[in-house]
């Protein structure tokens, strides 16, 4: 057999493959050669072998046969074995396999060789992934190198029981010991692991952290002599003398002054220091800076020292470099709640940074740039921010908008500049707006009484240049309808009324029910306008004629409105007036920050259902955070019981079970056709199911098929896609008695028409007292489209005796085989 | 402490790769997907942080190497910038002017060093000299305990016979 070739030789090899495949092909060959080399034991050429393996495993080839070749070499004598061994323990095992465990007795023997470079190895490999078996078994060794005086390995034994300690936390206190004089050390090696490991510690137990408050003199002493002492050769960067070291030292201090007023008395000082003498000009001292202006903050400093840090920061922000402006924006925005006076110091610097080109400052500065609005810079705040919402990326226009509303609503100088400012932002943003901004611009709007005017005619302007960016097109529709009345009139006090018939709001409103850049949802609200302005203009048969024709329209939320509208017309004329008349002023509670999604709050949901459904005169204004109380609590005003039509498309199972049992008060288009419209509002609010999912699938209700003796069997239904032919029928089988019922099978014939297919049960042991059930899929092939019959065969053993039961199943649900 | 680094070429090819928390090769892979498609996407005069997941990503364009350092969220980005470029020293050093092909044929080797500069997600010596004489000095044991290899002065040419 000839030698296997080099590992540079194959590299060499593999990279003048000309194609994936050409590839493939030299690994696969060269895998296969390595194989047999494996299986004839070779020593000499293991470490060659496992070192090709490994390279071929970094090209995404699987080498998971090399993990005990792995194992042996470690086990060898020769280092150049030991290291490549440890290699590929280290890339091909990891603590998921069994395997890796054979590797404890070398790592221990290997801890304690002669070689210092040995142990090293050892002690890396355990460092990195030692699981944590390994750890507890090995962990005694390591505390024992800790004690060591070798700097080389005790740097590493640190790092080492660091990892133990992440690995198997209660292993902590077996290091406290040593810990003892690690920060007395010279090499500057031991220093930093010694820093990482005490603040591992401190960070895992509070115990620790009160124990090592002592330690907070010496290490302002070792930082002081870092800042301190002349040019050190080896630990300079860039004239400063080892920032890592102080990097990790800023960071334990940090801990260890956390809530402590006497450790942040003792550290004050040496921040000050640090913070003015740093050299700024390269990276690395303003990464001294930055871990200094957290440790700062965190810790309980006296103002001035804060004043400092956020000047930083701000120096920060003017900074060239792009890494720095965007942590000293990132700093700030955590500072921001806390600090805020001296935050807004910088305001103007961070809204410059809105013009950044680069797409991650852009982003922080918008967010800290929202968090900086009050009361007092609203209006060049907004100016700024609404500049940023015209030009910035579609990724940041959804959040810009979203915070753009809250600020507004919470700042607005006066009602006229909000109604501005939304406007500004529904023409240039339109189509990135949330769904929810909807409801919310509505009921603002409905609640700015005396800008009713003002806005309508906005909107209405709006409507003419652009119906393309749906949330402004439903607002508008929304507005017109609410106030069109005012809109012909021309009673605007704000600005130049314009003049406006009531064929030219007609014709928008219609134009936008015919236009292919509405969504099925505005639709809906033009309709819903259209009809609204029955009261409120004159000439009502245009508006007859438009509903009547969407009485057969294809699309069935139109086509269900418009048929009850329809009927308004005909039979509830009387009605029609109360019915459409103008809304009352909603109440709402706070809404939420700009980045979360609106949901689970009860709030939004009662203004939407109320914009949706006119409702009767004097419905009073409720505080009511619930959808149920909401609508059951208008039983003072006179209702009209309309029967909620059973229309199972429309609604998802468990919204009918809500609302099925209350009386609707008098509205004309019942809640389920609500749900379809505004699904996200509604049934956000609910349920966090995703219940619009089940819509499509509900259509069938569930049925008991059999009942007897204890043992209970539901049927379950979905339509199969694609053949409607299909029925998928769901088992669920549950036991009431006290004992299981152990063997269970299922059986099912059905009339020769049918085909039937039974896939396997979940199980055959039934729980007792309905603990579980078994579940089983029937799919039912029904070209002719009979009725479904199906005779049912039951076995099964409780208590040790068998069972056996036959039963016709004939009360299927039409749905199921129609 | 640092989850992981990859070092991957400006076509996406992998030429190093250190996980300092266990993942199965699955996730590896994926996350390799991922990191190489967001770095790679990068405007040139992007900032070198990206968040993804839980964690940032610091990376940084060495030639046709990319470096790519992910660290869990309180650690300093602006040191993490300092480790990548104390690792390309290192190399640089071990390998005189170092490039691509030198970590690509001497992969190995990159390893080794890593591994005296960080342990378990956590920088192990801040002194590049005490790291560089770590390498040297275990190189030489290498060249000792070989049997039948001649002694030479040359890192590349003895290790090469061996592997």
């Amino acid at each position: 057999m000839p030698a296997p070739i080099r590992l540079r030789e194959l590299i060499r090899t593999i990279r003048t493959a000309r194609t994936q495949a050409e590839e493939r092909e030299m690994i696969q060959k060269e895998c296969a050669a390595i194989r047999s080399s494996f299986r004839e034991e070779d020593n000499t050429y293991r470490c060659r072998n496992v070192a090709k393996l490994l390279y071929m495993h970094m090209l995404g080839y699987p080498a998971h046969f090399g993990q005990l070749e792995c194992l042996k070499l470690i086990a060898s004598q020769k280092f150049t074995d030991k290291r490549i061994g440890y290699l590929g323990a280290m890339l091909l095992l990891d603590e998921r396999q069994d395997v890796h465990l054979l590797m404890t007795n070398c790592i221990k023997n290997d801890l304690n060789h002669s070689t210092q470079y040995v142990q090293g190895l050892a002690l890396c490999t355990l460092g990195c992934m030692g699981s944590s078996e390994m750890c507890r078994d090995l962990a005694g060794e390591v505390e024992k190198l800790l004690k060591t005086s070798n700097s080389y390995l005790r740097k590493k034994a640190a790092l080492c029981a660091v990892h133990v300690i992440r690995k198997v936390p209660e292993l902590m206190e077996m290091f406290l010991p040593a810990t003892k004089n690690l920060l007395s050390e010279k090499n500057h090696g031991v220093l930093h692991t010694s820093v990482v490991l005490l603040t591992e510690m401190c960070e895992r137990s509070p115990d620790m952290l009160a124990h090592f408050r002592k330690l907070v003199p010496q290490l302002v002493r070792i930082l002081k002599n870092l800042i301190m002492s002349g040019y050190s050769p080896e630990h300079d960067v860039s004239g400063i003398s080892d920032p890592f070291l102080q990097v990790r030292i800023l960071r334990l201090l940090r801990i260890l002054g956390k809530s402590d007023d006497d450790s942040s008395e003792a550290m004050n000082d040496i921040l000050a220091q640090v913070a003015t003498n740093t050299e700024t000009s390269k990276n690395v001292g303003n990464a001294i800076l930055y871990e200094t202006v957290l440790t700062i903050m965190d810790i309980k400093s006296e103002s001035g020292l804060r004043v400092l840090a956020i000047n930083i920061l701000g120096r920060f922000l003017l900074n060239n470099d792009k890494n720095i402006r965007y942590v000293a924006l990132t700093s700030l925005l955590k500072t921001v709640q806390t600090d805020h006076n001296a935050v807004q110091r910088h305001r103007s610097t961070i809204v410059d940074c809105l013009k950044d080109l680069d797409v991650s400052i852009k982003r922080r500065a918008m967010e800290l740039s929202f968090a900086l609005v009050n009361g007092n810079n609203i209006r060049g705040m907004m100016k700024e921010l609404l500049y940023f919402l015209d030009s910035c990326d579609p990724e940041f226009k959804a959040d810009c908008a979203s915070g753009v509303f809250l600020a507004a609503e919470k700042y607005a100088p006066s009602k006229r500049w909000h109604i501005d400012t939304i406007m500004r932002v529904l023409t240039t943003a339109g189509s990135y707006v949330r769904d929810d901004s909807v409801p919310n611009l509505i009921q603002l709007i409905t609640n700015s009484v005396e800008m009713h005017a003002y806005t309508v005619q906005r909107l209405y302007k709006a409507l003419l240049d652009d119906i393309s960016q749906q949330p402004l097109v439903q607002v508008a529709s929304w507005c017109i309808g609410e106030y069109g009345d005012l809109l012909v009139s021309g009673q605007c006090e704000e600005e130049e009324p314009i003049q406006v018939t009531e064929d030219e709001v007609l014709d928008v409103l219609e134009g936008l029910l015919v236009s292919n850049l509405s969504a099925a949802v505005t639709r809906g609200y033009s309709l819903t306008a259209i009809m609204k302005l029955s009261t409120r203009f004159s000439g009502v048969n245009r508006i007859k004629k438009v509903v009547s024709i969407y009485g057969s329209s294809i699309d069935v939320e139109l086509q269900q409105r418009a048929v009850e509208y329809n009927a308004l017309f005909k039979k509830y004329d009387h009605m029609r007036p109360a019915l459409l008349e103008r809304m009352p002023i909603m109440e709402k509670s706070a809404s939420n920050g700009p980045t979360e999604i609106v949901q689970t709050n009860g709030e939004t949901e009662p203004s939407v259902v109320d914009s949706k459904h006119p409702p009767p005169v004097s419905q009073p204004a409720n505080q009511a955070n619930d959808l149920l109380d909401l609508l059951g609590g208008n039983d003072v005003v006179p209702v009209i019981q309309t029967t909620v039509p059973t229309k199972p498309a429309s609604a998802g199972g468990e919204l009918l079970d809500l609302l099925g049992d209350l009386s609707l008060s008098g509205v004309p288009t019942p809640a389920p056709s609500v749900a379809t419209s505004q699904p996200s509002f509604l049934l956000d609010g609910l349920s966090s199911q995703p219940l619009f999912n089940d819509i499509a699938a509900a259509a069938i209700p569930p049925m008991t098929a059999y009942n007897k003796n204890g043992l209970k069997i539901d049927f379950t239904f979905e339509r199969a896609n694609p053949n409607p032919n299909v029925a998928v029928i769901t088992i669920h089988a549950s036991n009431s008695t006290e004992a299981d019922m152990t063997d269970f099978v299922f059986q099912a014939a059905v009339p020769k028409t049918f085909q039937l297919q039974l896939l396997s049960p979940s199980s055959n042991v039934v729980p007792a007292l309905n603990q579980g059930t078994v579940t089983q899929v029937i799919r039912v092939l029904n070209p002719q489209k009979q009725q479904l019959r199906m005779r049912i065969k039951l076995t099964y053993t409780l208590k040790g005796s068998p069972v056996q039961d036959l039963a016709e199943v004939n009360n299927f649900p039409p749905q199921s085989w129609q | 402490m640092m989850r992981f680094l990859l070092l991957f070429s400006r076509q996406g090819k992998l030429r190093l790769q250190k996980w300092f928390t266990p993942m199965s090769e699955r996730e590896k892979k994926k996350i390799i997907r991922d990191m190489t498609t967001m770095v790679l996407a990068r405007q040139p005069r992007s900032c070198n942080f990206l968040h993804w997941k839980d964690l940032k990503v610091i990376y940084k364009r060495y030639a046709s190497l990319y470096f790519c350092l992910a660290i869990e969220n309180q650690e300093n980005e602006l040191i993490a910038l300092e480790v990548i470029h104390r690792y390309v020293e290192l190399l640089d050093k071990y390998f005189g002017n170092v490039c691509e092909l030198d970590i690509i044929f001497n992969f190995e080797k990159a390893y080794f060093i890593l591994d005296e500069f960080l342990i378990g997600g956590e920088i192990q010596e801040t002194s590049k000299q005490m790291v560089n004489r770590s390498i040297e000095a275990s190189d030489m044991l290498q060249e000792v305990r070989c049997a039948g290899t001649h002694s030479h002065t040359q890192h590349e040419t003895w290790l090469a016979s061996v592997v």
